[in-house]
């Protein structure tokens, strides 16, 4: 018979004006098993521990019942007390007598009555308690982000800043991401390569940081701690331990019409290419749909001339695998395809454009040398128009029902750069709201209104249509005015919804992280822990968890490092020993656990048993693995055969505790 | 303590609840001082999804006259989709229980945050009076585990 022991709080007169507990600790007292039942004014204090601890010693108690305030508020000091002195700190039971008992109910009689019953029933749960140990795990002290944008670029070194090793996978053959093709940055409208360009450099020279540019992650399996990523890296048909990125293959290549995805198609680029002057790393890749030799096997002009001997035509993609204490998601965003919008034309003319082709338009990089021309005729625009919320704030049928959060920005950053730059251009925005909350963001989308003369209108357009003589009339209404309006534009700018990475999906899958309706990660928490994923070990970093500018991006890259540090640094994960428990001997291996378990905690091996003929069968079983299970018990009620049992909430446990208040 | 006026019926309520949502906004209650019957004792499990049908079958085979299941509003589990099963399995309970000619009343699925101090104080008052109006379970309570007539109880009619 185990030896357990009541230890009843008076908690000031929190408890004891409403609840006798000296009438309640006497008849826990006649319980059997209970040896000892104790009240005191303040069982959290340190003599009200010391208590505790002694009578712990003194009777040799296996298990304890505290009838105390809420076991959210304490439980945690009552372990640690238990275990201070010896026992199992699993063998503690509280019996909520505070928060559900005392403070609800004014009746003496009734209040000491039910507080009798949590006592008793907790009994019953501490009775078939088990001594539970927290399991450990190791933590390989390597970090893998996922995504090279500015936020995977952020992540990256300030955790090897903290003196970790960090490996960037990025599908591209450069790292950068979208803030590469940036023109210029608001609110303060200096120049995004040149902030972004050094910390490309600065990640190439970390010697903690390693690129694997090209490249795309394959398979994902293990835990927190230790997970093992396979990385595929795809041919580029350049040996990147010989290129030194002079450029000349690129110079000297002869299929000139590959549409360049740098600048959106807006002008071409070679078969064998470098994204941009500033690539990180900065190394030729050959585009394997565009090239002859690749195609025919007739040119192979660039080998030769490459005076190093990279290309290598007969290169295949290679496979890497790696292990990872931590896995940061830095998936980034796509600009949604707006050509699923007939009413803007952006199909039917060249004089449509999103905001991404306008930075490139803009961009002294770009394909007209910072020149703002029009993609059709190559003319200087006189009357442009930018349309707000194309795709965003809509009905799910319709587009995306969020607001992405950074176009009002940059329209304003467009028609301020414009009107600053051609002021014979006369500029108009159709806006449903402006949103600008932020640091200097208000200021500065009233001053492209007040000191440069942008034409706000509110409303929406409702066609633009392409004119014979190669202007666009923009119909639109002006709700504030009352009235419809024609504008005869040169340019229209779409402020196309962002939207999460094509890739960000079936990533998702492989790291068994949640995603929501719209594929943007999940949060482990959508307040406190805004930059973890549920699943333990996942991180989340920039707009793959949710539309953000820049600074807000920065801030999350090394929020998630600072997490991904904290994690790193550690020896040893300590576990929730409350977690699932297959018996192997009564799992008949059906996968129902598997199947509704949200962390991919639950794994399947064959097993040889040995049956009481002497003969050994071989039969498939459940294995939790603790250090990935959270404990919710979904797989305990999906087992068929009563083989999965929850540590802490057992089946018999919880059963104890009905009976007992049943009664 | 919620008590049938005209037969003196004093019901037994259990309420599962989650750890994360409704057993904070049952603390929550009790915090803000809001008063609901003495009858309901709550079970804490970690999520609503760890309840096993069975343990409601036990609660009303031992005795008990209603059973609540609270949990995170759908959407917020902590566990992500835990009462998404907990809802599927409560709807397939409950057509059992129909089937076997149980009042439906006597089950209830309630989802209650961490902040719905009130909604849960609210939820266990209108809960209890329904119990209490409906008076003891006897379909469903296992007669070899029936103790003798507790105080209150009504005397079984046949």
């Amino acid at each position: 018979m185990r030896k357990i022991g009541v230890f009843v709080c008076h908690c000031g007169t929190n408890i004891a004006a409403t609840v006798d507990v000296k009438a309640v600790a006497e008849t826990l007292g006649r319980e059997p098993s209970v040896v000892v039942s104790e009240d005191y004014p303040y069982m959290c204090s340190e003599s009200g521990q010391n208590l505790i601890k002694d009578s712990i010693r003194d009777y040799g108690l296996d298990g304890i019942v505290i009838c105390s305030c809420s076991p959210r508020m304490h439980e945690n000091t009552f372990r640690k007390a238990a275990a201070s002195a010896g026992l199992n700190p699993y063998m503690v039971e509280i019996a909520n007598i505070r928060e559900q008992c005392s403070w609800i109910h004014k009746d003496k009689a009734e209040a000491t009555e039910k507080a009798i019953l949590l006592g008793k029933a907790a009994i019953a749960k501490v009775l078939l308690n088990t001594p539970l140990i927290a399991g450990e795990s190791g933590v390989v002290k390597r970090a893998l982000v996922i995504g090279g944008g500015i936020a995977g670029i952020q992540t990256a070194l300030d955790i090897a800043e903290a003196g970790f090793p960090v490996d960037i996978v990025e599908q591209k053959p450069t790292i950068g991401g979208k803030m590469a093709q940036l023109d210029k940055t608001f609110p303060t409208l200096d120049c995004s390569a040149c902030i972004l360009t050094p910390k490309m450099v600065d990640c190439a020279q970390n010697e903690n940081i390693k690129i694997y540019s090209y490249s795309e992650i394959e398979s994902v399996s293990g835990f927190v701690g230790n997970f093992t990523v396979k990385i595929r890296r795809k041919a580029r048909y350049v040996d990147e331990t010989k290129c030194t990125g002079c450029g000349l293959c690129t110079e000297k290549c002869p299929v000139k019409k590959v549409p360049n995805e740098f600048n959106l198609g807006l002008d071409n680029r070679r078969a064998v290419y470098i994204p941009f002057a500033q690539a990180v790393p900065k190394i030729a890749a050959i585009d394997a749909d565009y090239c002859n030799m690749l195609k025919n096997g007739k040119c192979g002009l660039c080998s030769k001339v490459c005076t190093v001997g990279a290309i290598d035509y007969k290169q295949e993609d290679t496979f890497v695998e790696e292990r990872y204490g931590a896995i940061v998601a830095a998936t980034g965003y796509e600009i949604a395809d707006v050509s699923r919008y007939g009413e803007y034309a952006y199909n039917q003319s060249k004089d449509v454009v999103t905001s991404l082709e306008l930075e490139r338009l803009m961009n002294a990089a770009g394909p007209t040398g910072g020149t703002l021309l029009r993609p059709s005729d190559g003319k200087h625009p006189h009357t442009i128009v930018f349309v707000q919320c194309v795709g965003s704030r809509c009905t799910p049928d319709k587009g995306k029902p969020y607001c992405s959060k950074i176009c009002c920005m940059y329209t304003a950053k467009h028609a301020m750069l414009i009107r600053e730059k051609y002021p014979d251009t006369e500029v108009y925005v159709f806006y449903i709201d402006v949103r600008t909350p932020g640091k200097n963001f208000d200021e500065f989308w009233r001053r492209a209104v007040e000191e440069f003369g942008v034409h706000y209108i509110k409303g929406a357009v409702g066609k633009i249509s392409p004119r014979p003589d190669g202007t666009l009339d923009v119909q639109g209404s002006d709700l504030l005015m009352d009235e419809q309006l024609h504008i005869s534009a040169d340019l229209v700018v779409l402020a196309a919804a962002i939207e999460p990475s094509k890739t960000a999906r079936s990533l998702a899958t492989m790291l068994t992280a949640s995603m929501d309706t719209n594929d943007f990660f999940t949060e482990a928490h959508p307040k406190l822990r805004p930059v973890e994923s549920p699943t333990a070990g996942i991180f989340l970093s920039g707009v793959c968890q949710g539309p953000k500018d820049i600074p807000e991006t920065v801030a999350q890259a090394s929020a998630c490092a600072a997490k991904v540090i904290g994690l790193l640094s550690k020896d040893k994960l300590k576990g929730n020993p409350c977690v699932a428990h297959s018996d192997e001997m009564m799992c008949n291996g059906c996968s129902n656990c598997a199947n509704v378990c949200p962390y991919g905690a639950i794994t399947y091996s064959d097993k040889e048993f040995r049956m009481p003929d002497r003969t050994t069968k071989t039969r498939r079983v459940a294995w939790v693995n603790p250090a990935v299970c959270q404990g919710c018990g979904a797989c305990t009620v999906a087992c068929p055969s009563g083989a999965m049992d929850l540590l802490g909430f057992s089946n018999s446990q919880i059963m104890a505790e009905v009976d007992a208040l049943c009664r | 303590m919620q008590v049938n006026e005209q037969t003196g019926f004093v019901p037994t309520i259990v309420a599962f609840c989650c750890n994360w949502c409704s057993y904070a906004g049952a603390d929550l209650s009790g915090t803000n001082r809001l008063q609901y019957p003495a009858n309901v004792k709550i079970i804490r499990v970690p999520c609503s999804c760890r309840v096993n049908p069975m343990f409601i079958l036990r609660a009303f085979g031992r005795g008990a006259d209603g059973v609540i299941l609270c949990g995170c509003h759908p959407g917020d589990c902590h566990y992500t989709t835990g009462n998404y099963y907990t809802r599927r399995r409560m709807t397939l309970l409950c057509s059992m229980l129909d089937y076997l000619g149980i009042e439906r009343k006597r089950t209830r699925v309630e989802w209650v945050s961490a902040a719905e101090g009130a909604k849960f104080a609210k939820t266990m008052r209108s809960f209890a009076e329904e119990i209490a109006a409906l008076g003891p379970n006897r379909r469903l309570e296992d007669l070899r585990v029936r103790k003798s007539e507790p105080e209150g109880r009504v005397p079984d009619a046949e």
